[in-house]
């Protein structure tokens, strides 16, 4: 099993590339779902190079640490998706642009 | 040999994860993101992170995307005028190529600065690297009070999904 090793920098680059796709869909999709699905992107981007750092230093910190990001993750979709449920009993519509209701 | 895996599966995820920011129809945004999931399953068995990418593919594929795509069908937005609806703001393709303008440059620098970074070849890890036991051992001893308040974020998030989406009938 002489397998050679994925370089670190190759980890890197495709979490970044990840993450970016993740920013990009927050700032330009205006579907409430679809922006959530965008954060979801970003943290399964930082969870890559948490892993891939944790390889290269040889620890387990950074799984622990992947695993309190799905966590978090869990909670985050949880509450907002029952945001948006209760939006959309107001307002039938999960357009971000509609909801300017706290702008006074 | 690993690049051959990797390479494909790297592919895949930002294929995918492009799916779901261009795509025009939620549904498919979604079954895009399922996609990235287990793609992005596949690179955490190829770190050797066995247990995390078992987690990704309960978690994330099973339980979070679940809850997504229940919340798609519930809201049930393919009713009238559908293409209006799923419109996002009139000036459209100017915040698109801004956005996508903007990007590029944040990913151009963040490249620049992965590559001044010198990372020489990593050591071969053992073979328990990344197993339940290890993860395990070191969630319970040296983590393990970061572990009860995850126990209880997750509570709290259960408790405020619950009261945030109960019918105001009562």
């Amino acid at each position: 099993m002489d397998f050679e090793m994925v370089p670190l920098t190759h980890y890197l680059f495709l979490s970044a590339t990840l993450f970016v796709i993740g920013v990009t869909g927050v700032l330009v999709k205006r579907n409430a779902i679809v922006v959530f699905m965008s954060i979801e992107i970003m943290l399964n981007a930082v969870n890559i190079s948490l892993i891939a750092f944790d390889r290269y230093m040889n620890l387990h910190d950074g799984q622990v640490f992947s695993f309190m990001v799905m966590c978090v993750a869990a909670a985050e979709v949880s509450v907002g998706l029952a945001i948006i449920i209760s939006l959309f009993r107001n307002k039938p519509t999960t357009n971000l642009d509609e909801f300017n209701i706290m702008k006074s | 040999m690993e690049l051959l895996i990797f390479y494909p599966l790297a592919g895949l995820c930002v294929l995918f994860a492009l799916g779901v920011v261009v795509s025009n129809s939620p549904i498919n945004s979604a079954i895009s993101l399922i996609g990235m999931m287990l793609g992005l399953a596949g690179i955490f068995v190829l770190q050797q992170a066995h247990f995390i990418a078992i987690l990704q593919i309960i978690i994330y594929a099973g339980a979070i995307m679940v809850l997504f795509m229940f919340v798609i069908m519930l809201l049930n937005l393919k009713g009238k005028g559908e293409d209006e609806k799923w419109q996002s703001r009139d000036k459209n393709i100017l915040l698109n190529v801004l956005g996508g303008l903007l990007a590029t440059g944040v990913l151009y620098k963040i490249i620049d600065i992965i590559n001044a970074g010198d990372f020489n070849s990593p050591a071969m890890p053992p073979e328990s690297f990344g197993t339940v036991r290890e993860v395990g051992t070191i969630l319970f001893t040296e983590f393990v009070l970061p572990f009860e308040v995850a126990s209880i974020l997750l509570l709290v998030a259960m408790i405020g999904a619950v009261v945030l989406a109960k019918s105001k009938v009562d």
